[in-house]
Parts: C-alpha cells; sequence; structure tokens
C-alpha cells in the first residue's frame, strides 16, 4: 500500500520549499477524483531513488498554490492537472489557461467522473 | 534589438513527432521557447475507466511503440504491488532481456535520428541497420518487431528455449562489434563533435532542480538510474549507471551510445544466468488451468512456415532458431480485483517512467496516472534553448530525444 504524507493546503509551497532545499527532486504530482466533489493531489519526491508522497485533498473549486514558482518543472504538470481536472493553482509561472491539449472553448473536463466542472477563468 | 516570434514545428525535417515551439529569436539567437502541446493526445489515461485492467496492458503498450515493453513492464509491476503477487525469477529475467532489447533498438533508432539531424545520412543508415538484428531478435521471439507484448500481470506470456538463448547471444556479438566499429564515427568524427560539442549545456544543477531524467540526467554528471532500484532482475544482475559530466548533446550522445553496449552486456548476462522454473504465476488464486499449454503442432508448423518465407532472416549471421515455443508456456489467468494505490518506476531508453496506479476493488482500475520521461525532459528543454543559435535548435531538441506520443498520451 502506498504510504502518503498528509498535506494542508496552506503547507503546500512551503513543503515544497523545504524538499527542494534538501535536494529532493520533483518526479510529478497525480490527482485523482474521490467521490462527486473532492480531488486527491499526490506530490511525488525523489532523492537518491528514495520517494516520498505528499497528498493534499481538496473539495472541488479549490485554488491550489502552485510550487511552479519553486519548482519549475511543476508548471507542464499543473497545467495538465488544469486541463484534465479543472483545478486551479494559483500563480503558476506558465499559465496555459486550461489549455495545454484542450482547445478554449472546451468546457467539460475530461478526467472528471461524475460531475462537469467549468472553467475558471 | 527586434525581436521576432520563430514557429519551430510541429512539422519539422528533424522531429518524428509533432512538438511545437514557439522561438523567440533576436538575430539568429534563442533569447526564449514556449512549448505547444496537444497535436498526438489521445487520453489513453481515461481507458482505464472503461477497460479490465487485464486489457490496460494492451492500452498502456501503445503509448509509445518504441518502449511498450517497459510501460506494460511498469504497469504489470504496479498491479502486482497491489495485488501482492510475487513473479517467478523466470519471468524477471525474461522481462529484463526484452526491456534491454528496447533500450538497445530505442537507443539506435535514436543515434540514426540525431546523425540525420545533422546531415551525416551514412551514420543514419548504418545505425539503423543494427538496429534491423534487433528487431529480428523480437520478432524471432515474440511474433512482434515492435509491440512485443510479452508481459502480463503475473509473468510473461512468452519463454526462451535454450536454442533461442543461443541465437539470440550470436545476434548480440554481431550487433555488439558492429556498434563497436561506428563508435570511432559517432565520438569522435570532427564534423559530429563540430555539431554537438558545447551546444544545449544543461548543467548538474540545472539537470536535478529541473526534473531531468534519463540520458539528460545522466549525461550531466548524475549516476542516477531507475534500474537501480532493482525491479525486474536488476537487483540480482549488478549495474553501475553511465555517466558523463559535460552535460551537453555531445555528453547525451556518448550516454546514449555507451547504454546500447551496456544494454547488450546486462542481456547477455540475463541470458546466462536465466533460472529454470515458471515464467508466470497465480494471481489471486487459481489459475483456470494449472496444466501447462504448449502451442499446438499446427500452430508450430504455421509459425515455422512464416519465419522462413521471410528472406530477411537468411541475412543474419547465423542460422535463426527453432521457432517451437517451450513447452511449459503458461496462458496465466488472473482472478480478483486490485485494491489500493501503488507507484512504480522503470528506467525507459528516454528515462525514468513512472507510474501512480489506483484500484478500487473493481474490474477497472480507478486511475492510471502515467508521467514519462520526456514530459519530463521538456522544463530542461526550454531552460537549455534560451541563448543558442537557431542553427543548433533541431541538435538540441533531439538531444533529449523527444517523444511525443509518450508525452501526450
Amino acid at each position: 500500500m502506498l504510504e502518503t504524507i498528509p498535506l494542508t493546503l496552506d503547507a503546500v509551497r512551503d513543503v515544497a520549499k523545504e524538499c527542494f532545499d534538501d535536494g529532493w527532486r520533483l518526479v510529478t504530482m497525480s490527482s485523482v477524483q474521490v467521490g462527486d466533489d473532492s480531488f486527491d493531489v499526490l506530490y511525488h519526491y525523489d532523492k537518491d531513488l528514495v520517494m516520498k508522497h505528499y497528498r493534499l485533498s481538496i473539495p472541488k473549486d479549490t485554488v491550489v498554490p502552485s510550487i511552479s514558482p519553486v519548482y519549475f518543472c511543476a508548471l507542464l504538470i499543473e497545467n495538465e492537472i488544469r486541463d484534465q481536472f479543472g483545478i486551479c493553482f494559483s500563480d503558476i509561472v506558465l499559465d496555459f489557461g486550461g489549455a495545454l491539449y484542450l482547445e478554449e472553448e472546451v468546457r467539460a473536463m475530461p478526467f472528471c467522473k461524475v460531475s462537469v466542472a467549468q472553467k475558471q477563468s | 534589438m527586434a525581436r521576432t516570434i520563430l514557429p519551430f514545428g510541429p512539422q519539422h525535417p528533424v522531429l518524428p513527432e509533432p512538438l511545437h515551439l514557439k522561438l523567440t529569436i533576436e538575430d539568429e539567437t534563442v533569447v526564449e521557447a514556449l512549448p505547444t502541446l496537444g497535436y498526438v493526445h489521445r487520453g489513453l489515461e481515461k481507458l482505464c475507466e472503461v477497460r479490465d485492467f487485464n486489457q490496460m496492458i494492451q492500452i498502456v503498450e501503445r503509448v509509445c511503440g518504441i518502449c511498450s515493453c517497459l510501460h506494460a513492464l511498469c504497469y504489470c509491476e504496479g498491479v502486482e504491488q497491489i495485488m501482492g503477487v510475487e513473479v517467478p525469477r523466470r519471468a524477471k529475467y525474461l522481462r529484463t532481456i526484452w526491456g534491454e532489447l528496447h533500450r538497445m533498438h530505442s537507443h539506435l533508432l535514436w543515434l540514426g535520428l540525431f546523425a540525420d539531424a545533422f546531415g551525416f545520412e551514412s551514420l543514419f543508415m548504418q545505425f539503423w541497420r543494427v538496429r534491423e538484428r534487433i528487431m529480428d531478435i523480437m520478432e524471432a521471439t515474440c511474433g512482434n518487431r515492435v509491440v512485443v507484448s510479452v508481459n502480463v500481470i503475473g509473468g510473461v506470456r512468452r519463454d526462451l528455449s535454450p536454442e533461442q538463448c543461443q541465437w539470440i547471444e550470436e545476434q548480440l556479438a554481431v550487433s555488439e562489434k558492429e556498434i563497436k566499429q561506428l563508435s570511432t564515427t559517432i565520438l569522435n568524427d570532427y564534423t559530429v563533435k563540430k555539431r554537438t560539442v558545447g551546444k544545449g549545456v544543461l548543467t548538474k544543477e540545472q539537470a536535478y532542480q529541473l526534473g531531468a531524467v534519463g540520458p539528460m540526467l545522466r549525461g550531466s554528471g548524475w549516476a542516477q538510474d531507475a534500474r537501480q532500484t532493482g525491479y525486474a532482475a536488476f537487483g540480482e544482475l549488478g549495474f553501475d549507471p553511465v555517466v558523463e559530466y559535460d552535460g551537453d548533446s555531445y555528453a547525451r550522445c556518448a550516454v546514449r551510445f555507451r547504454e546500447t553496449l551496456q544494454a547488450i552486456d546486462i542481456a547477455r548476462l540475463a541470458i546466462a544466468r536465466l533460472p529454470a522454473g515458471e515464467t508466470a504465476t497465480n494471481v489471486e488464486g487459481a489459475m483456470e488451468d494449472d496444466t501447462p499449454k504448449p502451442v499446438a503442432a499446427g500452430e508450430r508448423r504455421d509459425i515455422m512456415q512464416a519465419y522462413n518465407r521471410d528472406k530477411r532472416h537468411r541475412v543474419t549471421a547465423a542460422p535463426p532458431p527453432n521457432l517451437d515455443l517451450p513447452a511449459g508456456l503458461v496462458a496465466a489467468k488472473v482472478k480478483g480485483k486490485p485494491e489500493g494505490e501503488a507507484v512504480t518506476r522503470v528506467e525507459q531508453p528516454r528515462g525514468e517512467l513512472m507510474y501512480y496506479l489506483k484500484g478500487n476493488g473493481s474490474k477497472n482500475m480507478e486511475r492510471v496516472r502515467i508521467r514519462t520521461p520526456t514530459f519530463a525532459n521538456i522544463p530542461p528543454l526550454l531552460a537549455m534553448l534560451p541563448g543558442c543559435e537557431l542553427a543548433d535548435v533541431p541538435v538540441i531538441v533531439l538531444s533529449i530525444d523527444p517523444c511525443i506520443s509518450c508525452t501526450e498520451r
């Protein structure tokens, strides 16, 4: 079973900064819908081939602080999550506005299972 | 100085797949690069909701043809981890052998394309000629040249006979000799060095901070390779990553060239140590039929006739082996459903591949998240391009070994 460390919204960027300073590499972020109205966002870090995983559980329409100001490589991952699940990230260094893969007129979030979320501007 | 925005791709002679970069240039120097993705997005991850978790193996194999075996391996290891399956040792070794064959043909493909990128057509053809031999091995052992489809949950669906192992070793020996003959040209030729040395430099710190993986990371001085985690049979084979320190296009080329030779060594060692035993194991209860099911005689004859009709095999260094599949081949049937989460990593030719899997106890996976190496290597590319000459952009872009079908999935 995957062991994850719980993460709060306020601590997202602080933890990222801590990991960055300690020499952890950001492997990626994963997101999964939990029930109708909430999501899990997992942050996967690696150091010397050892991984640790943080789990952020958020209700729908929560704006998550972007970690791209700390880890530049998070920009594509966060844009992808926004395309797929409609989760918005604040202060992302390069914001495609939900159009990394999708056309701008697409309104439905393709990876959301039950409810259809509207894009936020 | 006036700035010009220049579109690079999605259709460009150097790009095998459609990546679009918006390059801002001053005179002939790139000052900024922005990516545009989405030309070949297929939404394969989403298919986990409508396909059985066993069928997903065939889906993930089609994320990328060139490293299909490693996608399937990573997925199967994840599901096996969730379901608590211990794969037989022989299956682990067989997975390693086919995985390394994929590394060889992927690197040889890239070395050819890279030579082509700076106009060295004859070198391109030489590398691809050697690659054909590796493809022949996969065809002879799996029936397919690219998507070999050998991995199943609980093991592998194919086995290797002693005759096949010996033939593979002979083919690898010939390939190794031919690859070494090309080393002087790819590593020491003046024109190759002129186009690659000092181009697209990624420092050691940048490589780690920007999340580079694979030959990108190792070309910048990091001795990190997911094979060191010991998946499949790598824990028993001993393994030191290939490392270069200059962080430029030449260093990445040298890493891939040396890794091709190293993959031959690893495959040879795995064949030499191939343990006896089953190739698949029960998953969550008994298999439908535990009796080994050898291939029917009529089917063997068809395989042999089809093989003999193919004249390509007659030009190989040694005659092809008897293609009879060894007795004991088992069609593994999986019972039970995965419930839980797992993260698995394997080392693709292009770098670290990571799967996050979540099963909810039904026949469909709840989430299959795939992080491919090219996706991780795009941010480092965006950092490498500013400051370079426009003429060097194709070589630098190709030096990350971009695979856009992987990236967009």
